[in-house]
């Protein structure tokens, strides 16, 4: 492996009433997150490369990670999202570096299937910073149930020379999710859109 | 008493390869458990409150179990314990100390009889709040190499009439332990201490 793994960690949560409604089954979302070295800290880096073939090994391995934190199987998946946190001594670029040229294609290669766009975001941060993953359904990006986001931070991480790699993935939309728009059960999941 | 309502579940587990030194062969891991629930006595002070504790035993035996089973299903791996309580602004701290029994005695009973203290920390506090877990051994509190702490909490809870409960285990020492003092390979496991 190339990437640099000081550590991993998998955050499983499960919404079970709000407001006081029961919600049944309730919904569960996961995120997998690797704390990897940054190879190109402290400098500048033209040729990225590395980093994009990082962003391939974690995106099959926070997939897994996520998906069997679930329980589920990897086809039951219904939305996903990404995210990196750089440390102080990287670039936004390094984030997307990982993020954007290749991690994508492994994740649908675990998850079966994922017509749709993966929606993502990235920052720069110290130690602690919150990542904010957003969601989207992973074969029918407008399906509007399925926006969301997931909070993740681990309070040691990212150091300066690190980065923070998140995966997320659902086996359901928002918890009672009642603002109408394109539904999961009317999706065609052929143009990733609709 | 009042029945105990979960809004929410945050399962958490880090797998800790190093720290700057060596690699571990076996990665330190520690997961948390946490549980939101609507905290019945929030608003007003309410003078008899300990009966709440029989109401949460339960809870913390599903919290213990399930922390066993993310840490792989082995009870015998768990080498470190703690436990906290963060309390909603319209709750007093009185209520989180409510968890110590329920909490304590539950992750005692599923480790089969674990002897040390649970170590403990709670506050008050509102949505997003992150409460530092102290860890101590599980059979002897003076084991040196096993003093740690987990930063947990959740972005949305607790609300103002929620607490967050939480419960943690570890397998084993901080990942570069090397400060001396009582060895786990040295204790005696009779009186909780040493």
């Amino acid at each position: 492996m190339k990437a640099r793994i000081r550590k991993l960690a998998t955050f499983v949560e499960e919404t079970r009433s709000e407001m006081g409604r029961a919600i049944e089954p309730p919904t569960r979302r996961a995120a997998a997150v690797a704390v990897i070295e940054n190879p190109c800290a402290g400098k500048y880096v033209e040729d990225l490369s590395e980093l994009m073939e990082i962003g391939e090994e974690l995106g099959e391995l926070l997939t897994q990670r996520a998906v069997a934190a679930l329980g589920i199987a990897p086809t039951a998946a219904e939305s996903y999202g990404k995210a990196a946190a750089v440390g102080e001594n990287g670039e936004i670029e390094h984030a997307a570096a990982i993020l954007h040229p290749k991690l994508g294609t492994p994740v649908r290669r675990v998850l079966g299937k994922g017509a749709a766009i993966i929606p993502s975001s990235k920052k720069r941060g110290g130690m602690g910073v919150a990542l904010d993953i957003p969601l989207g359904h992973k074969d029918a990006a407008f399906v509007r149930s399925h926006f969301d986001g997931m909070e993740v931070r681990i309070n040691d991480a990212p150091r300066a020379n690190e980065i923070l790699v998140a995966v997320a993935v659902t086996d359901s939309g928002r918890p009672l999710a009642r603002v109408g728009g394109l539904t999961k059960d009317k999706i065609k999941g052929e143009d990733g859109l609709r | 008493m009042p029945e105990v309502r979960v809004r929410k579940t945050l399962m958490t587990v880090e797998e800790i390869f190093h720290e700057g030194g060596p690699t571990q062969e076996k990665p330190l891991r520690r997961a948390a458990a946490l549980a939101v629930i609507r905290n019945p006595f929030a608003g007003r002070y309410v003078e008899d409150i300990a009966g709440f504790m029989d109401d949460l035993k339960p809870l913390g035996m599903e919290m213990a179990k399930l922390l066993v089973a993310a840490l792989g299903g082995d009870s015998g791996v768990v080498e470190g314990y703690g436990k906290g309580a963060i309390v909603g602004s319209a709750g007093e701290l009185e209520h989180g100390a409510l968890w110590h029994v329920p909490g304590g005695y539950a992750m005692r009973e599923v480790l089969g009889g674990a002897k040390a203290i649970v170590a403990s920390t709670k506050k008050v506090g509102g949505p997003g709040t992150r409460l530092d877990v102290p860890i101590t051994h599980i059979n002897a509190a003076y084991v040196r190499s096993h003093f740690d702490a987990m930063e947990v909490g959740i972005g949305d809870g607790p609300r103002a009439d929620e607490m967050v409960l939480a419960l943690v285990m570890t397998t084993g020492a901080r990942v570069h332990a090397r400060v001396g003092g009582l060895k786990a390979s040295e204790i005696k496991g009779e009186d909780g201490l040493r």
